[in-house]
């Protein structure tokens, strides 16, 4: 087993969201929104783990506690061993870079390409100063774009051809961990294969390890060794790949992937896949997270909060937060899913 | 369903005059929606669908305006309805659903209180069945406890409760038709399964007809019974969507279907379209897909590309069909189920 590139242990990324001189006055505690309410995760050396999840469950949040974006409230982040602050130094901060979701607004509009490139390179000391011209054109080359878009501005650009700008900002560092953030949710179809297909390449060519967060199962199969399925700040399942999506545990998860509308035609089911919306974030249902939704909720759901465990033989491997994710019968609907592969 | 279509465009043009230049946001688009169908109108952004639809409720924004076709409904034509005729006919027989709830409720106003505004005002219901109607609609939707919801501002609600809100309004006068715009792009994937099913059973049970404007192909599979293809401002191809997803007769649609990850299998790399679609100030001469496809022969060059038959109620603007047949046959598509 290779050792892991970056370790996330029990992170936990708190929002103080109404707080006021006011409140504080009477007494009345501020309302904390739990963005990531503990998430312990692995992601080993080369490899491509899908974060997924509905908008708010937190994935955002967690992805930008490992850039350094967010200082986390309590818990503590590793990479290769050694902890990892928000606070970093500059040596620090090459290694992990990130790509936005945005590629309208994750650009400074008033920089060329050769600007936003050559400031990353001056100043992290990348290359020689004379060679910051060489470099810019090959990161270009690496990202499929020609040399004359060194001279533009992001408004000269589609949105596909931004991204791979901000692609080719985030490898400018030569980060060995990059966290994409929905890097293709943006992007019309056509354009979203040009992007994914170029993060696969470079992750083949450069050997960088990768979380990928997206809410798009589909995709998320396309680019991902391994994924994490989060719900409501916390990690309910994770499983490599093909073992999710053939054999999800977790009713969220089971039903998330019943979710996505198939490409093959006809095949719509009569009844919602996962019923209701997600409950607030300020006010958590007390025990599982899920059981107000949950089809298989028993009087334990609402009591006892279930944690991450590993039910196969070989542990570790798959692991999910369900009270019955080993010991149920699996429900009815998970053979169709398996039938697709 | 081969009654008299309850909607038909034919050669609609809208064109938006901007300081650069004329855009022709459609150019020359003819579609046919029978009674009871769901028909997708599919294509990028930036191709033209929601401008048609817009068109179709006379609702284009400034300083976009049709330039020419016709637009009818059972029979009557749209286009030159005088404004009076229109505001009966928009909100009672055909109803919109628009993309952003959040954008189309108003914010200042009781979700009740809007659900009972439109039959106050088409089907002439005095306050209180207006009221009793809202809270009816509200059931069927699914929302629970719509006395207290009935109350609610919008920006309370979450945004899969905004979007049934929306489809109550919709509803609210019996109307034959529904026009929904992206219906499900702003909503999680949980919340846009319910939102569908919640529109296919409502469909069913009101026998009405739905128009889905949408960028995402497997939302037309699962909801459309036809569909058409949209590029640069033309529809290149219609059909059944199992016809059409099957065996797609147009290179941009094969280059579509090729280019989603699918979900049931992995693919090796996507396939993706070259380039980027043309500028519509200034759109290329010929077919309007030929800079991008990977089937271009010197004929595709000049001349115009309409809507060409193949059988019954299946078209395609290309005139090689049978090069996007032949890559179909060396490697299927969508693989069956």
């Amino acid at each position: 087993m290779p050792e892991p590139l970056l370790e996330v242990r029990d992170v936990h990324m708190d929002f103080t969201i109404t707080d006021s001189a006011v409140r504080r006055a009477r007494r009345i505690p501020a309302e904390v929104l739990s963005a990531v309410d503990g998430v312990d995760l692995e992601i080993m050396r080369g490899e491509a783990l899908g974060l997924v999840g509905e908008s708010g469950c937190g994935k955002s949040t967690l992805g930008r506690c490992i850039v350094g974006l967010h200082a986390p409230t309590a818990g503590e982040i590793r990479y290769a061993g050694e902890p990892l602050h928000a606070k970093r130094a500059r040596s620090e901060r090459r290694r992990v870079q990130m790509v936005f979701q945005d590629p309208y607004s994750s650009l400074n509009p008033r920089m060329t390409v050769r600007q936003t490139l050559s400031e990353l390179l001056r100043v992290h000391k990348m290359v020689p100063r004379s060679g910051i011209d060489a470099r810019c054109r090959e990161l270009l080359d690496l990202v499929g774009l020609p040399p004359r878009a060194l001279d533009s501005h992001p408004r000269n650009f589609s949105g596909g051809q931004r991204q791979r700008v901000s692609i080719a900002r985030a490898l400018a560092l030569q980060p060995e961990l990059l966290v994409a953030d929905e890097p293709v949710s943006a992007l019309d179809v056509s354009v979203q294969a040009t992007v994914l297909n170029l993060l696969d390449e470079l992750r083949r060519e450069l050997g960088l390890t990768m979380l990928f967060i997206a809410h798009n199962m589909a995709v998320v199969r396309h680019v991902c060794d391994r994924v994490a399925v989060m719900y409501l700040g916390r990690i309910v399942e994770t499983a490599e790949t093909e073992e999710l999506f053939s054999n999800a545990r977790h009713p969220y998860t089971q039903g998330l992937l019943r979710a996505v509308p198939r490409l093959v035609p006809g095949r719509e089911s009569e009844s919602a896949a996962v019923a209701g919306d997600p409950p607030s974030p300020i006010d958590l249902p007390p025990g599982c997270r899920f059981h107000p939704r949950c089809p298989l909720a028993q009087a334990v759901c609402s009591e006892q909060d279930p944690v991450l465990a590993a039910g196969g033989e070989d542990a570790e491997a798959h692991l999910a937060a369900c009270h019955f994710a080993w010991t149920a019968p699996p429900p009815a609907h998970t053979p169709e899913v398996a039938a697709d592969a | 369903m081969t009654d008299a279509p309850i909607l038909e465009v034919r050669d609609l043009r809208v064109e938006l005059p901007l300081s650069r230049g004329t855009v022709h946001a459609v150019d020359g688009a003819s579609l046919s929606v029978a009674e009871g169908e769901a028909f997708g109108l599919v294509g990028e952004s930036g191709c033209g669908k929601s401008m048609t639809l817009r068109a179709i409720m006379g609702l284009l924004p400034r300083p976009g305006h049709i330039v020419g076709g016709e637009v009818l409904f059972e029979g009557e034509d749209l286009v030159t309805a005088p404004a009076g005729r229109l505001r009966q006919i928009r909100g009672g027989s055909i109803a919109m659903i628009f993309q952003e709830p959040m954008t189309a409720l108003n914010p200042v106003m009781r979700v009740g209180d809007q659900i009972a505004e439109a039959p106050r005002v088409h089907l002439g219901l005095s306050g209180t069945a207006s009221r009793e109607r809202a809270l009816d609609l509200m059931r069927r939707v699914g929302i629970p406890d719509p006395i207290r919801r009935a109350r609610a501002y919008p920006h309370e609600l979450s945004g899969g409760l905004r979007q049934r809100i929306m489809i109550a309004i919709a509803l609210s006068c019996d109307p034959k038709l529904i026009l929904c715009d992206e219906p499900t792009t702003a909503l999680d994937v949980t919340i846009q399964d319910q939102i569908l099913k919640l529109l296919l059973n409502l469909r069913r049970e009101f026998g009405v007809s739905v128009v889905f404007v949408t960028h995402d192909l497997a939302v037309v599979a699962q909801t459309c019974e036809r569909l058409a293809v949209m590029y640069a401002g033309q529809i290149v191809e219609t059909g059944s969507v199992d016809e059409v997803f099957r065996a797609p007769r147009h290179p941009y649609t094969l280059g579509l279907l090729r280019s989603v990850p699918h979900f049931d299998s992995v693919q090796d790399s996507l396939s993706s379209i070259q380039g980027a679609p043309p500028d519509l100030v200034m759109p290329p001469p010929g077919c309007r897909f030929h800079p991008r496809c990977s089937f271009a022969q010197e004929d595709c060059l000049s001349g115009d590309f309409p809507l060409r038959p193949l059988s019954a109620r299946r078209a395609t603007a290309c005139i090689h069909p049978d090069a996007p047949a032949a890559d179909v046959d060396r490697s299927p598509v969508v693989a069956d189920a």
